[in-house]
């Protein structure tokens, strides 16, 4: 069976950590890090694999640091 | 820092659905962590792509926090004095009436300073499009109360809150606007959801569509968060945007094809 999978590339040095991402995520995909980039700022993060890339969160992303990938692929 | 959850087999060109426009330029924006003043960035520079005539446009930038607005599009800018874009920008558009002009304001430049610039070029029917950010705020200076500040809100200036009967009501231009003959298409939007960034994108797009047929000013206002003004998180800032301004300033056109939407 087919299935469309995604996946997003975060800009770690632009992401300026203010979370909007993540309330606009329909699969709860993006987290906040651990660590923080060298602005001081805790950087968005892919925590799961059910990204479908609907680009949801790199549309509502203010510094368009979200590259979003999207292709479908045969599961095992 | 190791991606646990990271697929190097998709991220390839043909896989590519999303990716900030080039026009946008490749720095980082000086607006606080969750502005929405980036998003209304991005999707501009998205439809002067799509259009294709980023190198036929000028822009206008105000005095705000939209300030150094010509650093992050890689399009002709012009600055212009506190307010005076409108007056600046049908200068432009009379000298290149083939140009596609817009002007970038907020709520402080607009409503407040350039109050009489922004009535008079709407009213003479100026053939450009006027982007408008209301965050209810001064947001650069340090969150003073601005015209369009709702009734009861905390600002540095007003720090009991916005009181009416001493300080005036919020003063609702785009609706005042719209009842000019001079403007053709009148719309409020806002960028805190997918959905809504869509919305926008698709309203400035019929604002530069419409500078082709010559038929008055676009204007398009988008109601936007200020964390740092409103002393919020982002996400806090939208929920509150949308519970305490969408009531004060609802969403959707107020007028298309020259013609008042009237309201059910």
């Amino acid at each position: 069976m087919a299935k469309i999978k995604g996946d997003i590339v975060v800009n770690i040095e632009r992401c300026k950590g203010c979370e909007v991402c993540i309330a606009a995520c329909p699969f709860t995909c993006i987290a906040m890090s651990e660590e923080v980039n060298s602005k001081g700022y805790h950087f968005a993060i892919k925590v799961n694999d059910e990204c479908t890339g609907c680009s949801n969160c790199a549309l509502v992303c203010p510094d368009g640091v979200i590259t979003v990938y999207r292709a479908k692929v045969t599961a095992e | 820092m190791e991606e646990k959850f990271a697929h190097p087999e998709l991220r390839k060109p043909e896989h590519l659905v999303y990716k900030t426009t080039d026009l946008m330029v490749d720095c980082p924006l000086s607006y606080c962590p969750g502005c929405g003043h980036g998003v209304v960035h991005r999707m501009l520079m998205e439809v002067l792509e799509e259009k294709e005539i980023a190198s036929k446009t000028i822009g206008v930038n105000p005095v705000g926090c939209s300030v150094l607005a010509y650093d992050f599009m890689n399009i002709d800018m012009l600055g212009a004095a506190h307010g005076r874009a409108p007056a600046v920008a049908t200068a432009i558009k009379r000298l290149w009436p083939d140009h596609y002009v817009f002007t970038y304001q907020g709520d402080g430049d607009l409503a407040a300073i350039g109050t009489a610039e922004t009535i008079h070029a709407c009213n003479r029917g100026e053939n450009f499009t006027i982007i408008f950010i209301n965050n209810g705020i001064y947001g650069m200076t340090g969150g003073q109360m601005a015209p369009t500040t709702l009734p009861g809100m905390r600002t540095s200036t007003s720090p009991y809150g916005r009181d009416i009967e001493i300080m005036g009501h919020p003063l609702k231009i785009t609706e005042l606007i719209a009842q000019l003959p001079g403007t053709y298409y009148v719309t409020r939007q806002s960028v805190q959801t997918p959905s809504a960034v869509r919305k926008t994108k698709k309203a400035l797009r019929k604002a530069f569509d419409l500078q082709d047929q010559k038929k008055g000013i676009s204007f398009v206002e988008v109601v936007s968060n200020c964390n740092s003004g409103w002393k919020m998180t982002p996400v806090q800032s939208n929920i509150w945007m949308e519970e305490n301004m969408f009531p004060v300033y609802p969403l959707g056109d107020i007028k298309v094809d020259g013609e008042l939407v009237t309201r059910s």
